[in-house]
């Protein structure tokens, strides 16, 4: 090995700082956001917060554990996330899997269906009203089927796919295994990364996503949690956060929004970093093309 | 043997097989595809008949074929609610639309393609890993909750950033509630939100370029930059260019999510895009005819636009997006 010159060490160093910096720019903001949701209100009031909380105090924690509206929106929104995880999956892969037979006879016809819906949207107002005419207002169903197709993630899938080598499936046709049979016992074995991102993808879509209960959910019961904290942080006033969204402990405090939304943002923080290496690889495979 | 050859005819000579026997091998993935097809057809599909409202006159609790077409003065008129919608206020979601895109693009689009190169240069296996993890961070977070971030951050008297600000002696800066401090927030947000992400596509591209080249360029006796800017830079010119044509495709659209959790009342003037125009004109107002001939607009010219940059994009000997 070359002994690296001064100056090459020095750039290292250089580039390194850089990326401390970058990195700092990331995270400080969730800091403080922890600091201030733990941190007792007079600290608050006189704006001294900043990267570590002053006078612990877990009572925004306690406040939000302790209110059935917002455990119930939690749990409603996990629910909601695996439910649309698992059919999204589902559907995904029922499209991806046919679409590889290079010899499927109309596969032309059903790759230009699929290629005008990433084009041409029909809008926003359209979509409403087929969601009325479909009578899926206000119902649970509005925020899982609508968007339980994703022709991009569709693609990357699919691109996995061709990436598993022809003969096996051909092996196994030879030995008189039905397609049903070769998707479930071949394919789906050797997939895991692809659906490990994709179920990461469509996880945080769910999770994150509020414009479909915006436009089509008025029942506050079906808020998902995103909504939710959508109205808590835009009702500055407190007692209007309080009737409207009903947390029923009074004094809703600056410490309470940042509660709300440590809670709503942890679940994600905590499993994405697992799944590094495969939305790594995910990400990649839709830009290459077929 | 024979059977194998026989089954693999089957495969590349589909024309001459009989159609009944092809469908007794293939049936099956018909049937897996039903359902995503059906999907389409109901759900991106079947929504595009509510189109013609855009030339009709919207009437509650009637069928859409027996809805009049628009009307002005007993006269047929079907282009009034477009006519109508061209106002001052659509203009400006237009043209608030476009310069946000604009200016996303202007500023967002190189922090990745940097961001890149600087961890391509890292010397430490673990600290880049580490850096990478920390900066796709951002992207994870929901618009609501960036939005909240900002308040933390932004927020007139309780904000992290003017607490510092006001330290150092200095008046507040109205970085939510003024319109030109709230594009500055707005479009530092999108960066902060997406570089680390975008960054992923750039660093494969790099993990591509032939090793040899900076063996090569070495012995040339390059340093570091002209490295990155003869070597890296060219190896991923390609991908930049197909990101930026398929970004400019992308200027008339735009999410909802993020500017409609990012604007306030008080910066309308510049915060309101296509998007916001016709939640707000459409679902909360029920102007749904108008809405719908802006939604058409905007997904016409996005069309148009996109189209434009697959064609350019080929063009130039690049992928197209199909």
């Amino acid at each position: 090995m070359r002994v690296k010159s001064f100056k090459t060490v020095l750039g290292d160093w250089l580039f390194v700082i850089f990326c401390v910096i970058v990195g700092l720019m990331c995270i400080l903001p969730m800091i403080n956001l922890a600091a201030k949701s733990l941190s007792a209100s007079e600290y608050l009031v006189r704006h001294e917060v900043y990267l570590l909380p002053k006078g612990i105090n877990v009572n925004a924690y306690s406040t939000v554990l302790g209110d059935a509206k917002y455990i119930k929106s939690f749990f409603w929104t996990v629910f909601l996330t695996v439910v649309c995880t698992f059919v999204s999956l589902t559907m995904t892969s029922l499209c991806a899997y046919p679409l590889i037979y290079d010899k499927l006879k109309g596969k032309n016809v059903i790759n230009i269906l699929i290629t005008i819906t990433m084009f041409f949207n029909a809008g926003l107002i359209p979509n409403y009203l087929l969601m009325q005419s479909l009578g899926l207002l206000n119902t649970p169903l509005v925020l899982i089927i609508p968007s339980c197709l994703s022709i991009y993630n569709m693609i990357i899938m699919r691109s996995f796919f061709y990436g598993i080598p022809d003969s096996l499936r051909e092996s196994a046709e030879i030995d008189g295994a039905s397609h049903f049979k070769i998707f479930l016992s071949v394919y789906l074995p050797l997939s895991k990364p692809v659906f490990a991102t994709l179920a990461l993808f469509y996880a945080v879509g769910r999770w994150n996503g509020y414009t479909d209960a915006l436009m089509y959910i008025t029942d506050r019961e079906m808020y998902p949690l995103q909504l939710l904290l959508y109205n808590i942080l835009n009702n500055i006033n407190s007692v209007e956060v309080q009737t409207q969204e009903g947390f029923s402990t009074p004094g809703l405090t600056e410490s309470l929004k940042d509660a709300v939304v440590m809670f709503s943002t942890i679940p994600i923080l905590l499993v994405y970093p697992w799944l590094q290496k495969y939305f790594i690889a995910g990400t990649t495979l839709g830009a290459v093309k077929e | 043997m024979k059977k194998v050859a026989k089954n693999a005819g089957l495969e590349k000579t589909g024309k001459k097989v009989k159609f009944s026997v092809y469908m007794k091998r293939y049936w099956q993935l018909y049937l897996m595809l039903a359902l995503p097809i059906i999907y389409l057809l109901i759900f991106k599909y079947a929504p595009m008949r509510y189109i013609l409202i855009a030339f009709k006159d919207y009437k509650l609790n009637t069928k859409l074929l027996d809805m009049p077409w628009a009307s002005t003065a007993g006269q047929v008129d079907i282009f009034k609610y477009f006519k109508k919608a061209m106002n001052v206020d659509f203009y400006n979601a237009l043209r608030n639309n476009v310069v946000l895109n604009l200016l996303d693009l202007f500023f967002g689009f190189p922090a990745p393609i940097i961001f890149a190169l600087i961890l391509n240069e890292l010397p430490f296996k673990f600290f880049k890993k580490t850096v990478q993890t920390i900066a796709y961070m951002p992207h994870f977070l929901s618009w609501v909750i960036i939005y909240g971030l900002s308040l933390q951050l932004f927020a007139p008297t309780g904000g992290l950033v003017n607490q510092l600000i006001m330290l150092t002696g200095h008046e507040a800066v109205p970085f939510l509630n003024e319109s030109k401090h709230w594009i500055v927030t707005y479009v530092g947000m999108g960066i902060w939100q997406s570089f680390g992400w975008g960054s992923i596509i750039y660093l494969a591209a790099i993990a591509g370029i032939n090793p040899e080249l900076y063996e090569a360029a070495s012995v040339d006796g390059a340093g570091r930059f002209s490295k990155m800017w003869h070597v890296t830079l060219p190896g991923i010119k390609s991908t930049i260019v197909v990101l930026l044509i398929m970004n400019l495709g992308g200027i008339i659209g735009g999410s909802f999510d993020r500017v409609f959790a990012m604007q306030n009342n008080l910066v309308l003037d510049v915060a309101e895009t296509i998007a916001t125009f016709v939640y707000k004109n459409g679902v909360k107002q029920l102007r749904f005819s108008l809405s719908t001939a802006v939604g058409l607009f905007q997904s016409v010219v996005g069309l148009f636009f996109l189209l434009g940059a697959n064609t350019l994009s080929r063009k130039l000997g690049e992928r197209g997006i199909w």
